[in-house]
């Protein structure tokens, strides 16, 4: 009955197994978040020469937020962090539910609005210069991002994910290009270094912590939680390019997911921070030469009928 | 029922018409006053009892109305204005204009009087869908701005004491545009349309030239210009149609294109109309004459970029849309270049062009005007891409895109107008903080800025739409102006949102100045428009829009966005407004001072320097000149838009010199 209802409100085929996919999104996704990010900050450890913390470093760090004296710098900002989490996973949701890929794009921005926004709302020069730099990262990677829902749409003929996970062949057949592109504006949704600009987990922000200085206890746990969830659903989009309907390429995506976080990590340790102009010129060439070319060459292979 | 229609027509052009002229002679505020409300209510009451007719009728309405000595009094007007343009003209030394006007007025009046009668005419007016939307438009938020502006030019006449009082004169052009609006909108004969489409040139000629200052007068005949050159272009168009086609009726060259017996012959006219669609929604290479607008008081800026003028140039180009796709009907393979829809083909790249030019340049400035102007500009471009696709889908989006960036931006123009009457400044550099410093004003402005590029609301629906046509065009080319445009329109607002989100401790709080009743009523009505149209997306277009494209449109199933995404953003703008009711601003932590650096002075603003002298800290926002420049945009923008046309018109001038001698 619920089901029937929800399929007919939302257009799609609203089965069992999506509600068990948003369900497995909602509560497992933290952890996945989390336990990569205490893998990442490992790894990171390594290739530097230390010892590094414990895996489950990251639960701990929030678990010990979550316990704070509650102080914020205006009665604001607090709804804007929440806003943003409520987002994020809505976002998710509309991800794992195999609904409409522009509407997760876009649903995305919404969520990334609310965090501006509250790091803007602290009107701190720190907070503010991360929010700005991290808008300007959003206009880098906003081509591209967008370029890649085209891609799926030109490929699978529509942007439902459903579909992209149910046809024959793994998307990336036809977009390697836009898989690339992908992958290294990844760098910049992850804010990883070249192009952590808004903030960073390195000791070598001049920004104190850029976008977050003006979070603390709960909400600064909020924000974490909330990335964990992010990077999930961004490394969701990795796999719908490698995942089709048989099973060695499902094992094969979930495989390049996990490559692509640790070769994310690895491009964090191996660089130092760069000026925000390689960020959007070297983000803007990428999307204009790997994203729009690929699907330019897709329009022609079929308008003359090759696939 | 033809009957009440033409009575309800009649009045939407005829009563403003008849108050304009009292305006003009009515001296005392509190007259004007009531006058101004009054007759705004009617007008915006006439358009919605036209919208009830419609729906009571269920589908559109062809209107006979024979009245020949109409015509001749058109006539008598278009000469007398051409009188008026050529005085004008010499007087301020712009001569321009008169030949312009000197050309087109004599050609077309000609014409007139000697086919009235050869070429028959069936239907005068007209009511479907599509007029019915910008009907409601220009009554509602037209009318809206009008009684704004009483509260405004009152102000207006305060800071310019040395300025002898105009008003009457104001008001009285302010209500002659929306008397012309109505008529473009439901005018079938294209010499109707052609006669309201010159008066609302010259309206907003008066109206950016009012405070007659010299850059005023420049740039009003800079409009003029470049409007009169696109009246020249319609003017053609007419010609063309009526000596080679037959038709001087927008059905009946609707239904010749579509039949497919003209031929490329169809191009030409289309594409002259679509030129002068393209001057008024002011697409680059004329995207300056609406850049130039912003030396007239705030209200007439707000009325151009919402409900007139410009929407007037997108609705011919969305009306237009059906012949625009790519091929025309019953082309043949051994002539295919001649057979290609140059019009749709200039129509699309000329909008794709200004969107993405424009929105690069808006985020250079930080004159809030100008920003909203190349907002505007930007968005019509989109609009006018739409049409030159002429696919259902693409014009779904058209009409989507006019309907929320009419509320949006007339809120938006509002409420910078009368922040500047609080703050003393239309530089979003100073509106640090305005959320905490005049919240009356701003929660206003957040709600418009939002209202224009986020989700869940109507533009970013729109785009949406427009995302998916513009795939589906053809036309690769199109995709990546749309992206990176986005990217840039996204980046700008953003920025502008988070200065007017700053809380700023211990700024003097403006609002004990007092804003007018008029305006806070105005902004709350139009705020509240904005987000409530959002919730009614599915009536919207399922009620309005999509029975409005079955009528015109073979296919409207194609790339439609589909209903259930129109449904989930209704569901959103539901739960945006209701966190924000319950949540927004409701913490109960302590509130401590900002970080910096361990040395702020107290109050949030200050810091002790190395010094230890106190100081402000203050930060700018980005504008990235060296990407963006203002200058650099416009002239890629102008070079490239200036060569597409410049093609399309070298075709368009050998295939009438063809037909010309084939006929005789």
């Amino acid at each position: 009955m619920t089901i029937d209802f929800l399929t007919n409100a939302f257009g799609f085929n609203f089965g069992v197994l999506n509600i068990v996919f948003i369900i497995l999104f909602v509560v497992l996704a933290p952890l996945v978040g989390g336990i990569l990010a205490g893998i990442d900050r490992k790894l990171s450890a390594r290739m530097q020469g230390r010892f590094g913390p414990p895996i489950l470093q990251p639960f701990f760090d929030v678990f010990k937020l979550m316990e704070k004296e509650g102080i914020t710098v205006n009665k604001y900002q607090d709804f804007y962090m929440g806003a943003f989490l409520f987002f994020i996973i809505l976002t998710g949701v509309f991800f794992f539910a195999g609904g409409d890929l522009l509407l997760v794009i876009f649903s995305l921005t919404l969520a990334s609005m609310f965090l501006i926004v509250s790091a803007f709302s602290a009107n701190s020069p720190y907070a503010e210069i991360g929010a700005s730099r991290e808008l300007l990262q959003m206009m880098a990677y906003e081509p591209m991002v967008l370029l890649t829902a085209v891609g799926f749409y030109i490929v699978i003929g529509t942007f439902n994910v459903a579909d992209v996970l149910a046809a024959g062949k793994p998307a990336i057949i036809y977009l390697p290009g836009v898989f690339i592109g992908f992958v290294f504006i990844l760098t910049l949704k992850f804010r990883k270094s070249p192009f952590d600009l808004s903030m960073s987990h390195h000791a070598h922000q001049e920004l104190v912590k850029g976008m977050a200085t003006e979070f603390s206890g709960k909400t600064l746990a909020l924000m974490e939680i909330s990335h964990w969830y992010e990077n999930v659903f961004l490394l969701g989009f990795v796999y719908l390019f490698i995942a089709c309907t048989s099973w060695v390429s499902i094992i094969i995506a979930l495989l390049v997911c996990i490559f692509v976080y640790f070769f994310e990590t690895f491009i964090d340790n191996s660089f130092a921070r760069m000026r925000w102009e390689v960020a959007i010129n070297s983000s803007w060439i990428v999307a204009l030469i790997l994203g729009f070319g690929n699907i330019f060459v897709l329009y022609f292979l079929k308008l003359f009928g090759i696939i | 029922m033809d009957t009440y229609f033409l009575g309800t027509l009649a009045f939407l052009i005829l009563f403003p018409t008849v108050i304009a002229l009292i305006l003009l002679a009515v001296k005392s505020d509190a007259a004007r006053g009531g006058i101004v409300k009054l007759s705004a209510a009617l007008i915006a009451l006439g358009s919605i009892v036209l919208t009830v007719l419609y729906f009571m009728n269920g589908k559109e309405i062809l209107l006979a109305f024979e009245a020949e000595w109409i015509s001749y009094v058109m006539i008598a007007i278009e000469i007398f204005l051409m009188v008026v343009i050529v005085y004008l003209g010499i007087k301020y030394k712009h001569y321009w204009a008169c030949v312009l006007a000197l050309i087109q007025t004599p050609l077309v009046s000609w014409f007139e009087i000697t086919h009235s009668g050869v070429i028959p005419i069936s239907y005068n007016l007209y009511v479907d869908g599509l007029s019915v939307i910008m009907a409601l438009i220009i009554g509602i938020i037209g009318s809206l701005i009008a009684v704004y502006a009483l509260g405004y030019m009152k102000d207006f006449q305060k800071h310019n004491e040395d300025q002898k009082d105009r008003r009457g004169f104001f008001f009285f052009i302010i209500f002659i545009f929306l008397a012309a609006m109505f008529g473009i909108v439901t005018s079938n004969n294209l010499c109707w349309m052609y006669f309201f489409w010159e008066i609302t040139s010259l309206c907003s000629f008066f109206l950016i030239g009012y405070s007659k200052t010299d850059e005023a007068i420049a740039n009003s005949f800079r409009a003029l210009v470049m409007n009169l050159g696109g009246g020249l272009g319609f003017c053609f168009a007419i010609l063309f149609l009526g000596n080679f086609l037959n038709t001087l009726e927008l059905t009946g060259l609707l239904a010749g294109g579509a039949s497919g017996a003209w031929g490329y012959y169809l191009t030409i006219p289309v594409a002259c109309l679509a030129f002068a669609g393209i001057t008024k929604a002011a697409q680059m290479p004329f995207n300056s004459w609406l850049l130039g607008a912003m030396v007239a008081p705030t209200p007439v800026s707000a009325l151009l970029h919402s409900s007139t003028m410009v929407k007037a140039g997108v609705f011919l180009i969305l009306k237009l849309s059906p012949l625009m796709g790519v091929w025309l009907p019953g082309y043949s393979q051994s002539f295919g270049v001649i057979y290609y829809n140059w019009a749709g083909l200039m129509v699309m790249m000329v909008g794709g062009i200004t969107f993405l030019l424009a929105s690069f340049a808006a985020i250079s400035q930080s004159n809030a005007k100008r920003v909203l102007a190349y907002s505007t500009v930007a968005n019509l471009g989109l609009i006018v891409t739409c049409g030159g696709i002429g696919t259902a889908a693409a014009v779904w989006a058209g009409i989507m895109l006019i309907i929320f960036h009419a509320v949006a931006k007339s809120l938006l123009f509002l409420s910078v107008g009368t922040t500047e009457h609080r703050i003393g400044s239309r530089d979003i550099e100073d509106m640090d903080g305005l959320f905490s410093r005049v919240p009356a004003v701003a929660k206003f402005m957040i709600v418009g800025i939002c209202g224009m590029f986020i989700a869940p609301f109507g533009m970013l629906l729109s785009k949406w739409a427009c995302m998916i046509s513009f795939v589906d065009s053809g036309n690769p080319f199109l995709i990546l102006l749309l992206v990176f445009g986005s990217a840039a329109t996204l980046f700008f607002w953003a920025k502008w949102l988070g200065k007017l989100c700053a809380i700023v401790a211990g700024k003097d709080d403006h609002e004990a100045i007092g804003i007018p009743g008029e305006e806070k009523a105005v902004l709350g009505t139009l705020a509240t428009l904005t987000v409530v149209l959002c919730l009614f997306f599915p009536v919207l277009s399922n009620g309005i829009v999509v029975p409005y494209l079955g009528s015109v449109f073979a296919d409207i199933e194609t790339g439609m966005l589909a209903s259930s995404n129109l449904v989930i953003m209704s569901i959103l703008v539901a739960v945006l407004i209701l966190i924000i009711a319950f949540f927004f601003g409701k913490t109960k932590k302590r509130i401590v001072p900002i970080y910096l650096s361990g040395e702020n002075a107290g109050d949030d603003i200050s810091f002790r320097n190395a010094l230890k002298q106190t100081q402000a800290a203050s930060l700018k926002n980005w504008y990235m000149e060296g990407y963006f420049g203002e200058v650099k945009m416009n002239r890629i923008g102008i070079i490239s838009t200036v060569i597409i046309l410049a093609l399309i018109a070298a075709w368009c001038a050998v295939m009438t010199l063809g037909a010309i001698i084939t006929m005789y």
